[in-house]
């Protein structure tokens, strides 16, 4: 099949190194310590966090820091075929990890001792690189609900389809087969903190795609940071003197 | 638009527009941009040297945000002052708290801050301002002063060395609290001043407005003398309690009897303290008691408070109560 036409345009009318049209909302579950919605063209996501608050199990409390904890659902309408998923199985198992350990790095866990966080990340629309969102959505969240974070963490994909790098693979894209690398990143601190792909790539190629991930990375970072400092102003001058 | 969704027609969509414009422009020329999101470099002098306060982070050098908020200066001290985050708590604030455990000699209570704190039964005082003795009785009588769930006015004692908080309640005014509603609001729209317990001799109502987000609206009680009652009293009480549980003497139906104007006014508070911290304004007993007024005096019902039409106004009041206080000061 081909994924990018003689003009060198994918088939959602994409340039290969365009980006789809980004969102982001803070605020977007009342009860909730932060919350936020993210959306990467038709990929939405609803993340909430709670806490940092009493660990509710005893025996996980960790003396000297905070305990992360994430929970990764896809909602039943999310996808184009109406599926009831058992909870826990091992895709979402794998990305709740995935998410927490990337969120868990760049909190600074030693401020809060024997507290927990909790992170819901709940996709409404996947159309590919959920992963990415759902980390981008938890990033706005957990600023969102004051928590320390060493730096923002951005996260973004990117893929090899006949022959040429593609950034942000759509579902289509994402399910030809071919390398998908999820990039996540620290913009301040320039460090990779989610480095994941499941396929071979030559390392030249490899060293490109990731480039171009990292790209987009930095894209996101500059987009959630207006988005978080507009909300810090309005909620200031609302406050008022 | 957080925790809310307003249908405004278009009339009201642009007053409120313009009444938030006014509110922007007004802090704008008090405040130098000052704002920072997480990970944004903070602009210092480096030849008087930094300390690095609450939510910074030194990065080669750098001053760095961990937090999203205002930058605050106190001579060489850089720190974030955060907006949206839990309660952090100083020694000396008033707060209102859920209790949520009963533990040997203490009580858990529910604070809004990363852990729960923990009252001690040695923190209270008898109603006489004895120091209580410590006794096994005692102890096993906690049930009698608070049981789960119940709302609590403390204040706090500050951290110990390993690290939990303690409170304290050595006083006729802290205590629990009955015959109201308890809010919960964002902590950063409350103010530390030094009155928190407000007593609205108008509508006879009490008014605590915990600086840890936890706003109380209930019955005026006269001198809480109930705070702890004498134990074994009490005691009997609840054997009796568990005996007839269905039906209430009544002497202790006429003690929990709340008029209907009292339970209305109540509402009527509550109301006026959701819309503020709905809109994000800070909320001062003098805001509460205009936004009140404003709406008894437009001949709203309690629930119509919390109609679009009511918000656009308290913005709009909002807006020109805060440029008459800037114009005054200029």
């Amino acid at each position: 099949m081909e994924f990018v036409s003689p003009e060198g345009l994918r088939l959602d009318g994409r340039r290969p190194m365009e980006m789809r049209q980004i969102r982001g909302e803070i605020g977007a579950v009342a009860k909730a310590d932060g919350s936020a919605f993210f959306e990467m063209g038709n990929t939405k996501v609803i993340a909430a966090v709670y806490g940092p608050r009493e660990v509710e199990n005893r025996s996980q409390q960790i003396s000297d820091q905070a305990l992360v904890r994430c929970e990764y659902t896809m909602a039943n309408f999310s996808t184009g075929d109406r599926m009831r998923k058992p909870k826990g199985d091992r895709r979402s198992t794998e990305i709740s990890l995935v998410i927490r350990q990337t969120m868990e790095a760049c909190i600074l866990t030693h401020l809060m001792p024997r507290s927990q966080i909790d992170i819901f990340v709940q996709v409404l629309q996947a159309d590919g690189g959920t992963r990415s969102a759902c980390i981008n959505a938890a990033t706005l969240a957990l600023a969102d609900a004051g928590i320390p974070m060493r730096d923002l963490v951005t996260s973004c994909s990117a893929g090899y389809l006949n022959s040429t790098p593609l950034l942000d693979l759509n579902y289509v894209e994402d399910s030809a087969g071919g390398p998908d690398v999820t990039v996540g990143i620290l913009p301040k601190l320039d460090k990779v903190t989610l480095l994941q792909m499941d396929a071979k790539l030559p390392m030249d190629i490899f060293e490109n795609v990731m480039q171009l991930a990292i790209e987009g990375c930095k894209a996101i970072a500059n987009y959630i940071r207006e988005v978080l400092l507009e909300n810090t102003k309005q909620l200031e001058y609302r406050r008022g003197p | 638009m957080r925790g809310f969704q307003l249908s405004l027609n278009q009339t009201q969509k642009l007053r409120l527009q313009r009444a938030l414009e006014q509110l922007e422009s007004l802090s704008s020329k008090s405040n130098s941009n000052a704002s920072v999101a997480v990970a944004d470099t903070i602009p210092v002098n480096y030849e008087d040297g930094v300390l690095k306060g609450h939510g910074t982070l030194d990065l080669d050098g750098e001053v760095v945000a961990t937090l999203c908020g205002v930058v605050e200066r106190v001579n060489k001290l850089v720190y974030i002052r955060t907006l949206r985050a839990r309660y952090k708590p100083e020694t000396g604030d008033i707060i209102v708290g859920r209790v949520t455990e009963i533990a040997p000699k203490r009580w858990r209570l529910d604070i809004n801050f990363s852990q729960d704190a923990v009252l001690m039964l040695s923190s209270m005082n008898l109603p006489d301002g004895i120091q209580r003795r410590r006794t096994a009785v005692d102890e096993l009588n906690m049930r009698s002063i608070f049981e789960e769930n119940d709302i609590v006015c403390a204040e706090v004692r500050g951290f110990q060395h390993d690290g939990s908080l303690h409170l304290q309640a050595r006083s006729q005014k802290y205590g629990k609290l009955e015959r109201g509603q308890v809010l919960t609001i964002s902590p950063y729209l409350v103010k530390r001043r030094k009155q928190h317990l407000h007593y609205l001799e108008e509508f006879g109502v009490d008014l605590i407005l915990g600086c840890n987000g936890f706003i109380w609206v209930g019955e005026h009680v006269e001198a809480k003398g109930i705070l702890i009652e004498d134990q074994t009293d009490k005691a009997e009480q609840l054997n009796t309690k568990s005996s007839s549980s269905t039906f209430m003497s009544l002497e202790e139906q006429e003690r929990t009897y709340t008029s209907l104007e009292t339970r209305q006014n109540i509402c009527r508070i509550a109301n006026a303290v959701r819309v503020l911290a709905n809109l994000g304004f800070s909320v001062t007993v003098e805001v509460i008691k205009e936004t009140v007024n404003l709406s008894s005096s437009l001949n709203l019902d309690i629930h119509e408070m919390l109609g679009s039409e009511f918000y656009v106004l308290v913005a709009e009041g909002e807006a020109t109560r805060k440029s008459m206080f800037t114009k005054k000061k200029g």
